[in-house]
């Protein structure tokens, strides 16, 4: 286990210190975007299409620009002048801002009215007059590849179908040979549906231009603050927005999950209405705005995996068919259209694999985020741990105990897995063990036997997942070109207080509490004595931003780089100060002292006086290093969840008995903090298992888009979950630390799915897919009577 | 069409002219400046602008400001004096209760009513009584454990 360096006063890794955020959300303080009031500040609100696919006949602005206080009406006409009416995509596609002639699925932007109200906002995208000729969108992304399907994109050159890209990784051939000479070769058409990160604060932004100086402000809901202002300057250097004169503020942000990385096209909108009437123009996502635009997940995968009699696993295939709506805007690296997909071998030792995937378009919104979980790992895991407890299911193993016999062993690591990744650490087994000592899995399995010798059905669900997180390298990981490395910059003030600022940006997270930690725990500086600052692009270091569980992976790797070379520096003005050579001077946490005579010492404190006040002769004066990290690889967070559940068999209502977590994600900061974020994971994690879905109609229109019919867990939803962690350090990452936050709800949903499809098997029942609902289940029940 | 209505927010007086259509959580976050007071879904679905109105906590964003007309609002701000913590809050600090903030106003306010109508609640309880307010970040277990902690400290302190 980890055993703290630093007194809880000072606040290290591993003490679970309260946040120091807390105060001002607390007290209503917190400053979130819609909370931005700027002098003369305008309303924009977003005319939507009515029509998932639709030919737009005509726009007329009179009647809305008759109403008093409409300024005006922006059409992509308007942006057409300025070739602002289209915007590239992070992966090479293209995105209309405002439509002119098409819209492509349902509540697309179709204009924007500015007006000094919210509410005469309102009215005047009401008076709006569109006239438009729909047309039988695409839905099925089946329907789409139809050799007879209409051309959903014609606009783009050379593009004589609906299909995106291919991708494929491993070796087609030998996979394919050893799956036909298996002994068993399970097979399903597994589907993770399209689902919305419904952060609670939606997407919002008050861009405001200077006409006098030039320059552009945006606030804006962002996680990536730097890259967003890049992205601006790219998409409108051309009208005069070059990258010096844009400052983007991340306030306070009200929860990402990935649903805050891309720019929407309403972003540009506001940013080019201000630029037009030289006033701030807000612009705040109302709650089905935010549903029917931007999803996660949409994989259709159909899995065939083989292996032995005795359930060796010797190979595993994955063919995938992903809908993306009618342009890929995913969210993610440049080389990696799928993202880490290829992590779907999983936590298993075996030679071969082949992945591939084919994307499509249709009439949908575009979006292709995360949903907490670093790019495309919560399909890839469902793929694997709906597949291996399949493959338990049909050789009448233990699934636990077909875990084991397959886990890559503790001294293979570092592993190097089929599809080409680095695994850097793990116990998986000792993570296996502890969770059913934790939750009592032999006991559980008498249990079943009892229930279901009287006809109860009771299930128990095992996932055994590994995550990667962390991205860069930046040999491998780019957004746009830009590296993905992260920063930290620290300054420590005369009187031994410090600021320090990132490249990062939490939504949540708490980075204020746990970057200062890293630097409490590197520098002996109590953690209450250090602030943390991120999100201006004007004040901290470029980074890439918070998403796919990389802040403490990268920036807060930068942060213990950065603190070590102050460090180094404070060691030539210790050695200076008491009037030794510095190799006489030793540390330990918070004080330099002199080898032999630990009374002779000087504080962390005392030096950085002396840093601005009586420094060695020749020595640049000040105390303050900044650090770009760019990481060696990936960092491979793992876990073991196991869920038992109860299902009634007469009404398909299912019961979440316990719930136990057992995550490794290496060294902890503020366990108090991490767990929270598995707490919040799992959340996220029973959310598409059993609740979530945005449903389409055969017209392309979406049927849940409120959060009253798109069911965000309450409280009472969620089961109270139990947790606990076993510690493999990353043995590359300067602190030992993998990333957590997103563990949880990549390792939940297969562990809740495993145990609803175990409790129906003794019915005959062998698959379903997430959201499992009582009405699902209810009717596999009477399929299978 | 203009009404004018009088009421008292945190202890204060406010005379105002309002439209009739005008939502109290606009009027509260935009014409008094409150913004701790926030809106997650126009439809009473998330609680993130829950208030407390004339002694029970109410969904703001479903409510006009007319309708408040001779009310007695409390918002986050208003729970505890300046500098000082109502024990809620406190609780919610001690317990990680918070993640990105966006919804512990209403959480918070939600709770406080919750206890003054059964001051020793069970879990169940708890969980049903929040149950109108969403967070997508802690997974309840946190807001539980400080609703319960709140309790205990309330009854000792009454």
């Amino acid at each position: 286990m980890f055993k703290c360096k630093t007194s809880p006063e000072v606040g290290g890794m591993g003490h679970s210190v309260k946040r120091k955020e807390d105060a001002r959300f607390l007290h209503g303080k917190g400053k979130y975007v819609d909370d931005v009031k700027l002098p003369g500040q305008l309303t924009m609100v977003m005319v939507r299409s009515p029509y998932a696919y639709a030919k737009i006949l005509s726009i007329n602005k009179d009647k809305a620009l008759a109403i008093p206080g409409v300024l005006a009406v922006i059409t992509g006409y308007d942006l057409k002048e300025f070739n602002l009416h289209w915007m590239p995509t992070l992966l090479s596609d293209t995105q209309m801002v405002l439509p002119t002639d098409t819209v492509m699925h349902q509540s697309q932007e179709v204009c924007a009215v500015i007006a000094t109200d919210r509410y005469v906002a309102v009215d005047g995208a009401e008076a709006v007059e569109v006239e438009y000729e729909p047309m039988q969108a695409i839905v099925d992304p089946y329907k789409a590849l139809d050799k007879n399907a209409p051309l959903l994109r014609p606009d783009k050159e050379n593009q004589k179908d609906n299909k995106i890209y291919h991708w494929e990784q491993g070796d087609r051939n030998k996979t394919d040979d050893v799956i036909s000479k298996a002994d068993v070769v399970v097979k399903e058409r597994i589907y993770l549906p399209r689902i919305h990160v419904a952060s609670i604060e939606t997407c919002g932004c008050v861009a405001s231009f200077d006409k006098d100086t030039g320059k552009l402000l945006v606030y804006l809901t962002t996680q990536a603050p730097h890259a967003i202002r890049t992205i601006v300057a790219l998409v409108a250097g051309h009208v005069g927005l070059s990258e010096e004169k844009i400052r983007i503020i991340a306030p306070d942000i009200g929860g990402g999950f990935g649903g805050k990385v891309p720019v929407y096209p309403a972003y540009v909108v506001a940013i080019a209405a201000s630029f037009l009437i030289g006033k701030p123009v807000k612009w705040i996502e109302d709650r089905s705005e935010n549903l029917v635009n931007g999803f996660a997940r949409d994989y259709h995968m159909d899995c065939e995996l083989a292996a032995t009699k005795d359930g060796k696993i010797q190979a595993f295939k994955v063919s995938t068919l992903a809908d993306h709506g009618y342009t890929d805007s995913s969210a993610n690296p440049s080389k990696y259209p799928t993202g880490m997909f290829s992590i779907c071998t999983g936590s298993y030792d075996y030679e071969h694999a082949f992945a591939e995937l084919d994307a499509v378009y249709t009439n949908k919104a575009p979006g292709g985020v995360a949903y907490r979980c670093s790019f495309r790992v919560t399909e890839a895991v469902h793929a694997i741990e709906r597949m291996v407890d399949k493959l338990a299911a049909e050789i009448g193993k233990d699934p636990a105990q077909l875990r084991f016999e397959n886990f890559i062993k503790k001294e293979q690591f570092p592993y190097d897995s089929p599809l080409g990744w680095t695994y850097d650490s793990g116990d998986y087994k000792a993570t296996l063990e502890k969770a059913m000592d934790m939750i009592g899995y032999e006991d559980y399995k008498k249990e079943q036997a009892e229930k279901r010798a009287q006809g109860k059905l009771m299930g128990i669900g095992i996932c055994t997942f590994t995550e990667v997180v962390g991205a860069g390298p930046s040999k491998d990981f780019d957004i746009l070109g830009i590296a993905m490395f992260d920063s930290a910059e620290i300054r420590v003030h005369p009187t031994g207080k410090a600021l320090a600022r990132f490249g990062t940006k939490s939504q949540g997270q708490g980075h204020e509490t746990t970057y200062a930690q890293i630097l409490a725990e590197e520098l002996g500086i109590p953690y209450t004595d250090i602030e943390i600052d991120e999100g201006d692009t004007d004040t901290s270091p470029y980074g890439l931003g918070t998403y796919a569980s990389r802040s403490t992976p990268t920036a807060g790797a930068a942060a213990a780089i950065a603190a070590r070379k102050l460090k180094d520096k404070g060691k030539k003005i210790a050695a200076h100060l008491l009037e030794v050579s510095e190799e006489d001077i030793e540390w330990e946490v918070g004080k330099y002292f002199v080898k032999g005579a630990p009374d002779k010492s000087k504080t962390i404190q005392e030096v950085a006086f002396a840093a601005y006040t009586n420094f060695p002769e020749g020595m640049e004066p000040g105390f303050e290093a900044t650090h770009y990290y760019d990481p060696p690889n990936l960092t491979f967070p793992n876990g073991a969840y196991i869920c038992v559940v109860e299902v009634e068999e007469e009404t398909g209502a299912i019961d979440v008995k316990r719930f136990v977590a057992i995550d490794d994600c290496g060294n902890i900061i503020n366990p108090m903090i991490v767990e929270g974020q598995v707490h919040g994971g799992l959340t996220q994690g029973i959310a598409p298992a059993m609740y979530e879905g945005i449903e389409y109609d055969d017209e392309g229109n979406v049927l849940n888009g409120t959060l009253m019919d798109y069911l965000v867990p309450t409280a009472v939803e969620s089961p109270n979950w139990e947790t606990g962690h076993t510690i493999t350090p990353s043995p590359h990452h300067p602190l030992g630390a993998k990333g957590v936050a997103e563990s949880p709800t990549v390792g939940a949903p297969p562990a809740i799915a495993n145990a609803i499809i175990d409790a129906l098997a003794p019915l005959g029942i062998k698959h379903l897919d997430i959201p499992i609902t009582p009405a699902k289940v209810w009717d596999a029940i009477q399929a299978h009577k | 069409m203009k009404h004018k209505i009088t009421l008292t927010i945190n202890g204060e007086n406010v005379t105002s002219e309002v439209d009739s259509r005008l939502l109290l959580v606009h009027f509260i976050r935009e014409n008094l400046d409150l913004t701790g007071t926030h809106i997650g879904c126009d439809t009473s679905g998330c609680g993130a602008c829950t208030i407390m109105l004339n002694g029970q906590s109410i969904k703001s964003c479903t409510y006009l400001a007319v309708r408040a007309d001779g009310a007695e609002i409390t918002t986050i701000e208003g729970i505890a004096a300046e500098g000082t913590n109502h024990p809620m809050q406190k609780a919610f600090h001690d317990q990680h209760g918070l993640h990105c903030g966006f919804c512990t106003p209403g959480m918070v306010i939600r709770s406080i009513d919750l206890l003054k109508n059964n001051p020793n609640p069970t879990e169940e309880e708890i969980r049903w009584g929040i149950s109108g307010n969403l967070c997508r970040c802690t997974g309840y277990n946190n807001i539980v454990k400080a609703v319960q902690q709140a309790a205990t400290e309330m009854q000792k302190e009454s």
